[in-house]
């Protein structure tokens, strides 16, 4: 409806509404990542007697920055929390595709079953087999190896990257693909050039939903990886955590840093979300 | 040589039968339309002539071979769809050399087909285009253009033309009988509009709800329809079905009569009010109220004043009638010249 887009963009008063509302949602969001932000470049006195002035000369120290990076492996961890997040994306992504083509696609005998058996996984919190995770992990050896998390955040993620992903797929027009096989392309062929082009917001979607919880998760790491040389950066900041002291400094520092890399990711996977080479395709 | 050949041809989706005993072929160089209603099941039959569903019984013949276990781009057709289905991240150029670079053809012979059928259908200037930036008209060439190059033994169109604007349709339908006239090829077009199927096909199907009503060509399928949905269906306005009894007749019977044939009189055997008047500046169609749920259309050529509420009298001749039995089937004893 572009006619009414324009309409309500000519109004004034309805546009500084609009903004003023967009811009109250952004500082309401953005407000605790600019407090880690400042505190994280100021004194523990200063953090404490002040949360919300801005560092200035008196105040303004890098000891916290000093501390993550002598202690542990910063930028090790930072690689690892990286390598998993990224990797676990690709994974669910790429089976979670196929195996929703696959049920969106094709009719076989326990399609619908299949289907209900993928989705199960959404309801049912994967923590409840941590057990017999770690029990398999050491049987094959993989404890404190990267690919333990990457193949358990991989199985976490790909109920409802299937649930999604064959939602999505099932309204690509079968004319398109139907001219694909008519054209003489391979059933990959229609998936990987014709298919996945179309569902890429659906997809954009799947990773920044699975991005987040796969970047920040304590639990996994800790059980399976818990090695210094497969620490993540969430795992690795903990040690500033003390029962009794925390390093305040030095955790925000490390909080500040661990933002600047989901940003980056976020910012790719949102780029996807935009439409644009799809349309013109049918009709 | 015949063109396809379907055999006792039946298609079900679990429990629902959606095609039901087809048997029917088209000629070499034939245009063979399929016509009727939606969801009769012509988008599933052209899908199973494709081989992009499995028939559950009966075979398909493609230029005299059995294509049962034969993958689509191996059959000798081409397919153009109702939604146009253009690869979006291909040119114009890309989408119609696709097949042919499937198949392998050297580069020299697909961008000379690619130049030959771009020119046909005006196309030339759009090659370095992608679909988004065409204009529904030359996406819908462009999909025809894909079928061309390929110069397949059968051409098959799934309502090629339902996508367009009224004054592209006829252009476009034109375009394709010319199409046809120059290429030669055998060709089945699916369409639920009955002018397309009267104006471009060398012979009609008549399909209702999966199974085939008539075939013939489309004079014979007007002036000899089998039964009352042949009737109903072909021709508009639609023809008039008026209960025997009303003429004379006996009450299990029904008169099928074409709205051009009946006329205005002083006396006739059907009365009644006028009660819409349709001005078409060459024809004026009356809707008459003779008693019935079902309003009389009467054509008239040329146009008349004819106010609302005029009580008329309308007679017609018994030999352009067509009468049916009380099941729709049309009853030979009145064979209309
Ligand atoms: N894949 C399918 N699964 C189940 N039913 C289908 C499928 N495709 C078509 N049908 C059914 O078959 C009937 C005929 O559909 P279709 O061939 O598209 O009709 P038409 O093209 O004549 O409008 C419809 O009732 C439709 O619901
Ligand atoms: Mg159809």
């Amino acid at each position: 409806m572009p006619g009414q887009m324009s309409r309500a963009r000519r109004n004034p008063v309805t546009v500084a509404a609009m903004h003023g509302a967009l811009i109250i949602y952004t500082l309401i969001a953005l407000f605790p990542v600019f407090v880690i932000l400042i505190n994280s470049f100021k004194t523990r006195k200063a953090i404490f007697r002040e949360p919300l002035a801005l560092p200035n000369a008196e105040t303004f120290s890098t000891i916290g920055y000093q501390t993550v990076f002598q202690q542990g492996d910063f930028i090790l961890y930072l690689q690892n929390s990286l390598i998993v997040t990224v990797a676990s994306l690709f994974f669910i992504l790429l089976f979670g595709a196929m195996a929703a083509f696959a049920l969106a696609e094709y009719r076989f005998r326990g399609n619908m079953l299949m289907g209900l058996y993928l989705a199960l996984g959404i309801m049912i919190p994967i923590r409840i087999g941590t057990v017999a995770i770690l029990e398999m992990m050491v049987a094959t050896g993989l404890v404190n190896t990267l690919w333990a998390l990457i193949l358990v955040y991989t199985a976490q993620g790909l109920p409802l990257a299937v649930f999604i992903l064959s939602e999505f797929m099932r309204q690509v027009s079968d004319d398109l693909k139907n001219a694909g096989r008519v054209d003489g392309l391979s059933e990959y062929t229609i998936f990987f050039r014709l298919v996945l082009p179309l569902v890429r917001p659906a997809m954009a979607t799947v990773a920044v939903f699975n991005m987040i919880p796969i970047w920040n998760d304590l639990w996994f790491p800790l059980i399976l990886a818990p090695a210094e040389e497969t620490k993540t950066l969430t795992l690795g900041s903990q040690v500033f955590i003390g029962q009794f002291v925390t390093d305040w400094n030095a955790v925000l520092s490390a909080l500040s840093m661990a933002i600047l890399p989901v940003m980056v990711l976020y910012v790719i996977f949102s780029r996807q979300l935009i439409r644009g080479l799809t349309s013109g395709a049918v009709k | 040589m015949t063109a396809l050949k379907l055999t006792n041809l039946s298609k079900s989706f679990g429990q629902t039968e959606v095609l039901r005993d087809i048997n029917l072929t088209v000629e070499e160089g034939e245009f063979v339309v399929f016509v009727g209603p939606s969801g009769c099941g012509k988008s599933t039959l052209l899908r199973v002539i494709a081989g992009l569903e499995d028939a559950t019984s009966g075979t398909v013949e493609i230029a005299g071979k059995v294509v049962t276990r034969v993958p689509p781009a191996k059959r000798g057709i081409a397919m153009v769809f109702q939604s146009y289905a253009l690869y979006p991240h291909l040119t114009v150029e890309g989408n119609m050399g696709l097949s042919l670079k499937q198949e392998g053809q050297p580069k020299a012979e697909i961008s000379a087909r690619i130049a030959k059928a771009a020119a046909m259908l005006s196309l030339d200037t759009y090659l370095a285009r992608r679909p988004a930036e065409l204009s529904g008209g030359q996406r819908q060439r462009v999909a025809i253009g894909r079928a061309i190059v390929r110069e397949p033994d059968l051409f098959l169109f799934d309502e090629p033309l339902s996508n367009l604007d009224a004054a592209l349709r006829m252009n476009t339908r034109i375009e394709i009988a010319n199409l046809h006239r120059s290429l030669k090829a055998s060709m089945v077009y699916v369409t639920h509009d009955q002018t397309e199927a009267m104006t471009l096909a060398d012979k009609i199907v008549v399909f209702r709800d999966g199974r085939v009503e008539q075939i013939g060509s489309p004079m014979e399928l007007y002036n000899s329809p089998a039964n009352q949905f042949v009737a109903g269906f072909l021709g508009a306005p639609s023809m008039n079905f008026v209960p025997a009894n009303m003429l004379g007749g006996p009450k299990s019977q029904i008169i099928g009569i074409r709205p051009e044939h009946l006329r205005l009189a002083e006396t006739g055997p059907l009365s009644g009010t006028v009660q819409h008047v349709e001005r078409l500046g060459g024809d004026t169609n009356l809707l008459i109220q003779i008693g019935q749920p079902d309003l009389l259309t009467v054509r008239l050529f040329g146009q008349h004043d004819m106010a609302v509420d005029t009580a008329v009298h309308v007679d017609f001749d018994k030999s352009e009638s067509f009468v049916l039995d009380a099941e729709g089937q049309r009853l030979e004893n009145t064979p209309p010249e």
